[in-house]
């Protein structure tokens, strides 16, 4: 078991570094890209949505400021195409979190049901700015990047999948050090009870808020990168509801609240997406298959591959070596597990 | 002045079309606790529904609701049967996303079946104006406005006059109180989507004959739709009304006094200042731990 926690990662980290060394074609690279980039936004997502449990459904807006945070500051700068862009990154990814902090603060006064429509709200509030300020975005004419010339041909993709591969290991070391420090610990005990973290000294308000700012930070850092890639940008695609969907769906395919999920629900649903919507662009019908698929997932695996994967494997384990207590220690990214019984119990005694 | 008078009029009035739309959201939210994020494509797909009728059939936008609006009644509750019964775990998140699906895919279907130029519908009051304190207004807005009202007093002559209403309330204020006195709140369920959507459905006409739209007004729809419910406190039918006038009138004196362009920007201050004050909303009861 242990073997495999280390070799698998590593193995993993190989494949998706050799990746383009082996497939070399521009459309197959392009899509890695893409796939990286989705990737690394599921995975800051999952950092708040998964630990924490509230579901935001408006990261886009992130994205989108973002990307028009590495535009802006390319046309201001005089920034010329290259790898100097990258630099940037981090800037555009400060500006999403920059902007997160009152978001998060307005949208953080309210739970549950009220926080998802609020930050739907909140995106929609966003997409409108971009629209109408029209002396800082251009409004629906869009903004241009710098072309990196000197990338031509098959090349093109390749600086981008390094630098989204290096993006996506940043997330995960974050994602992975909050999973497994005190903060982390604190940001569960929010999802599974909050009035009772709260009775047990976790000083929610800022925890959620840092969780929210932090993930702000690396979807930003994302919208950016997808810019620069795409070369352009228009509020329809920066701001683009269709993304706060698709990486809540991967976190919940791959497994929310779980570290590696959200990585697999992207490498699953982000090719596939694009397979679609490169065979059916023209008609509604890719917006069709993506809605069907989306339901069946929910509708088959509300927990998604990792937990039932895990269940199944750890059930397995615990009749043959009857030895249940191990069995849940190990799986590391369940710890929910072993804190959601008691809370059961006192589901029942809540209600005399 | 007169353009105040004039904005303030024809928000009103498409208010009360909002009004319709938006005490389906929440009447659904009430009493299943499930945020029906479909609304908004509900809305257009009658909308289409009545564009299809009057167009190919030559029927009647107003009787055209006669075959709309039992139509999406069946609909919704056969949603309602399939994919919202079955979630059981995280009802009002998987609710949100099982909803989101459904739209995306009326979305599709309706952009594969129409296109995505925008449409409009013509009918003589559609076109038609008379003249209102110095200003022409075409009738539709008034005929629209007193839809709402008809189908809102039926509303509420559902909920407090018949059996089916006091179940209903009775399930909106505990779902276990209820199902342990004998209220078989699953059927309650399903028929109250049902009638969710059939408002809708009727909302659906009016905005059609109001506005042009195309499939992916949806987005914008829901959106507007959300604020209103929100603003209001969710689950409160009366906040409902209140919040979809105010939030039209709103609109329409902005857009009059500043520009269109902000016209929207303006609620989305409004709701975020509300929430300020009161996370609740205007008329929401503040929710204290529910387990």
């Amino acid at each position: 078991m242990r073997t495999l926690r280390i070799a698998g990662p590593i193995a993993l980290l190989l494949v998706l570094a050799a990746f383009p060394q082996v497939f070399r074609s521009p459309e197959i690279t392009g899509i890695a890209v893409l796939t990286l980039l989705y990737a690394t936004a599921a995975t800051s997502w999952n950092i708040f949505s998964g630990y924490t449990g509230y579901i935001a459904l408006g990261h886009a807006a992130f994205f989108g400021v973002g990307s028009y945070a590495i535009a802006i500051m390319c046309s201001d700068w005089h920034v010329p195409g290259g790898y100097l862009p990258f630099l940037l990154l981090p800037l555009a990814g400060l500006a999403a979190a920059v902007v997160s902090v009152p978001l998060g603060w307005i949208s953080l006064r309210t739970r549950r049901h009220t926080f998802i429509v609020i930050t739907i709200a909140i995106f929609f509030i966003m997409q409108l700015l971009a629209f109408n300020l029209r002396g800082i975005t251009h409004g629906s004419a869009g903004m241009e990047l710098p072309i990196p010339a000197a990338w031509g041909g098959a090349f093109f993709n390749i600086p981008f999948y390094y630098a989204t591969l290096a993006m996506l290991l940043t997330a995960l070391a974050v994602s992975w050090w909050i999973r497994n420090s005190k903060y982390g610990l604190g940001l569960l005990a929010i999802r599974d009870d909050e009035d009772r973290a709260l009775g047990l000294g976790v000083d929610t308000g800022p925890a959620k808020l840092a969780a929210f700012v932090i993930s702000a930070f690396f979807v930003g850092m994302v919208g950016a990168m997808h810019a620069y890639f795409l070369e352009s940008i228009f509020p329809a695609f920066a701001f683009d509801p269709l993304f706060d969907v698709a990486i809540a769906l991967m976190s919940f395919l791959g497994g929310l609240g779980t570290l590696a999920g959200p990585i697999l629900g992207a490498l699953i649903l982000e090719p596939t997406q694009q397979f679609f919507t490169l065979q059916f662009s023209q008609n509604g019908v890719y917006l069709i298959i993506y809605g069907l698929l989306f339901l069946v997932i929910i509708l088959l695996l509300p927990e998604g591959i990792l937990p039932t994967l895990r269940r199944t494997w750890s059930r397995d384990r615990a009749s043959r070596s009857a030895a249940p207590v191990e069995a849940l220690e190990a799986n590391g990214g369940g710890g929910a597990k072993p804190r959601g019984a008691p809370r059961k119990k006192k589901k029942g005694m809540a209600q005399p | 002045m007169k353009l105040i008078i004039e904005a303030v009029i024809t928000g009103i009035l498409s208010g009360g079309v909002y009004a319709l739309m938006a005490s389906g959201l929440t009447l659904t939210f009430g009493v299943m606790e499930i945020i029906n994020i479909a609304q908004g494509a509900m809305v257009i797909l009658s909308a289409y529904l009545s564009y299809v009728l009057e167009t190919t059939y030559h029927v009647d936008l107003f009787a055209g609701l006669l075959i709309t609006i039992p139509l999406m009644f069946f609909f919704g509750v056969a949603i309602e049967i399939v994919l919202i019964r079955p979630l059981k775990k995280d009802r009002t998140m998987m609710s949100i996303l099982v909803t989101f699906a459904i739209a995306l895919i009326i979305e599709g279907m309706l952009s594969a079946a129409f296109g995505t130029t925008y449409v409009q519908m013509h009918a003589w009051y559609v076109d038609a104006t008379f003249r209102i304190a110095g200003f022409y207004l075409a009738y539709i807005y008034v005929f629209g406005f007193a839809l709402s009202a008809v189908l809102l007093a039926v509303l509420y002559w559902l909920l407090y006059r018949t059996k089916f209403g006091f179940g209903l309330r009775a399930s909106m204020q505990d779902r276990t109180a209820a199902q342990l006195i004998g209220i078989d709140v699953e059927r309650i369920s399903a028929l109250t989507f049902g009638v969710g959507v059939a408002l809708a459905a009727a909302g659906g006409m009016a905005y059609g004959a109001t506005n042009a739209f195309n499939p992916a007004s949806h987005l914008d729809l829901i959106s507007r739709l959300l604020v209103i419910i929100i603003l209001a406190g969710m689950g409160s039918l009366p906040g409902a009304l209140v919040a979809s006038l105010g939030m039209l009138v709103i609109e329409d004196v902005t857009s009059v006094v500043w520009s269109p362009l902000w016209a929207n920007t303006v609620f989305f201050v409004l709701l975020v200042i509300v929430l300020l004050i009161r996370p609740q909303g205007l008329f929401g009861r503040a929710q204290g731990r529910r387990q």
